[in-house]
């Protein structure tokens, strides 16, 4: 067993980490505070070719392993966790048309997707419907060759700025998954605003009323949408959380330690009290730990090995329950200049917070992992 | 492709949820209850792993999956 980054994957995360600093970690209290992302932030985004990263070089993507995805998920959560969001969403739509889509599908998005031309987004949850999300209460009805999908959907990532939909509905009963773009009639957009983190997410919610797509939108068949389409979806979805939970620790890390060297009381810095070095120090093991895991998960995907839905499972609990102390421990390192704007912390408090609920809540992991253990044991 | 080797290969996966059940070759897999989205999408990262074939869009059919021998033929007509 051999454990450690090539060379190329050394390479990719310091070429990440200097984009990261440069593009994105400058604009993030910004983009917290108006709730948005900055064209400037998006259009750096596309020209990097990172939207094209979980994409074949085939159809103009950069077709990294996925050690190296997390790398570059775990590096972006570093600077901003809506920054990231944007890869998580865009790449979940992009590997379900990958997985299960057409042909056709495949040519008219995946080129576009890739180069950040069109960005997509990942519609399952509803007013009614989170965790629950095979009973969506969305419908489509086949009618005269084209389906006529009626419902709404709640908290879009990216919603607002997105092109096209991977919408999940109920067809003949069963949960399906279909592409609608956002300038099909019938479909409105509305923005959401006030969330408590990750503010910057754009957040849509949409409104399908009779709104109609030809049959060649249907991805997978009718009846896989929850157990096939999004399931290959939220595997990327948990793997890039959770990488990008790390990268928040890490963030939570970098920005304690130094605040512990420069911060005097007593006459010594904080570095100096054991009690600092305490938390200094379950951050450092807790980050290393779940880096692993999700270093480990992204090797199983790299071979096909089936566990690696389990473990990606395990990764995004781990990280993201981990993530809930450290980030924590960070604003008491800070005192009470961690409960303002302007060192980082109280953002990152806010936006540690969403990655316990999103693409499976820590609870719905812990029912996941604990049953398939119980049945293998 | 050997057939006896493709079987043992799907029995081993499908012990991990069938474990105290001896299924035969024709039993229907979803008729008993243990089939769930993590099985779905084992079942199908396992075969492309195990027996190097792409499952698509096209091969959703869950008469494809329903018996070892259901998925026996299926391996045999992608591989052909």
């Amino acid at each position: 067993m051999k454990i450690e980054l090539t060379p190329e994957q050394s390479k990719f995360r310091e070429d990440a980490r200097r984009f990261v600093d440069k593009e994105i970690v400058p604009f993030a209290d910004e983009s917290d505070a108006n709730e948005t992302l900055t064209d400037n932030v998006i259009n750096k985004m596309k020209s990097s070719g990172y939207l094209g990263s979980m994409i074949p070089g085939e159809y103009g993507g950069m077709e990294l392993d996925n050690v190296t995805l997390g790398i570059l998920n775990e590096e972006v959560g570093r600077g901003c966790s809506s920054v990231r969001a944007i890869l998580t969403v865009h790449g979940m739509v992009a590997l379900g048309i990958l997985k299960w889509g057409t042909d056709q599908q495949k040519k008219e998005y995946l080129g576009k997707m890739a180069k950040g031309e069109i960005i997509g987004a990942f519609a399952l949850t509803e007013p009614n419907i989170g965790s629950d999300a095979k009973n969506v209460e969305a419908t489509a009805v086949f009618s005269q060759g084209r389906y006529i999908l009626n419902g709404k959907k709640k908290w879009i990532t990216m919603g607002q700025i997105a092109d096209i939909f991977l919408v999940f509905a109920q067809c003949e009963g069963k949960p399906t998954a279909f592409l609608v773009r956002k300038d099909t009639p019938g479909l409105s957009i509305k923005k959401t605003t006030g969330l408590l983190g990750m503010r910057a997410s754009m957040i849509g919610e949409l409104d399908m009323e009779n709104c109609s797509v030809s049959k060649d939108c249907l991805v997978g068949s009718v009846g896989t949408g929850f157990s096939h389409v999004a399931l290959t979806c939220l595997n990327f979805g948990r793997y890039t959380i959770a990488c990008g939970c790390v990268g928040l620790a890490q963030a939570c890390l970098e920005a304690s330690s130094k605040y512990a060297k420069m911060r005097k009381q007593f006459g010594i810095p904080l570095s100096e009290n054991q009690l600092i070095q305490k938390m200094i120090t379950e951050m450092v093991v807790n980050i290393k730990a779940a880096r692993l895991l999700c270093f480990h998960a992204g090797y199983l995907s790299d071979i096909g090995d089936p566990n690696s839905i389990i473990e990606t499972w395990i990764a995004k609990y781990f990280s993201s329950t981990m993530l809930a102390k450290i980030v924590n421990d960070a604003v008491q390192i800070h005192g009470a200049n961690g409960c303002i704007r302007g060192y980082g912390v109280e953002r990152f408090l806010r936006d540690a917070k969403i990655n316990e609920i999103i693409e499976g809540t820590t609870q719905i992991h812990e029912i996941l992992i604990a049953t398939n253990t119980l049945r293998s044991i | 492709m050997k057939v006896e080797g493709l079987e043992e290969k799907l029995r081993a996966f499908l012990a991990k949820f069938y474990k105290n059940h001896d299924l035969t070759n024709d039993e229907d897999i979803f008729a008993l209850g243990f089939f769930n989205s993590l099985f779905a999408m084992q079942l199908i990262m396992t075969i492309e792993r195990e027996f190097s074939i792409t499952v698509t869009s096209k091969d959703l059919d869950p008469d494809n999956f329903r018996s070892i021998n259901a998925i026996k033929s299926f391996i045999a007509s992608k591989s052909a």
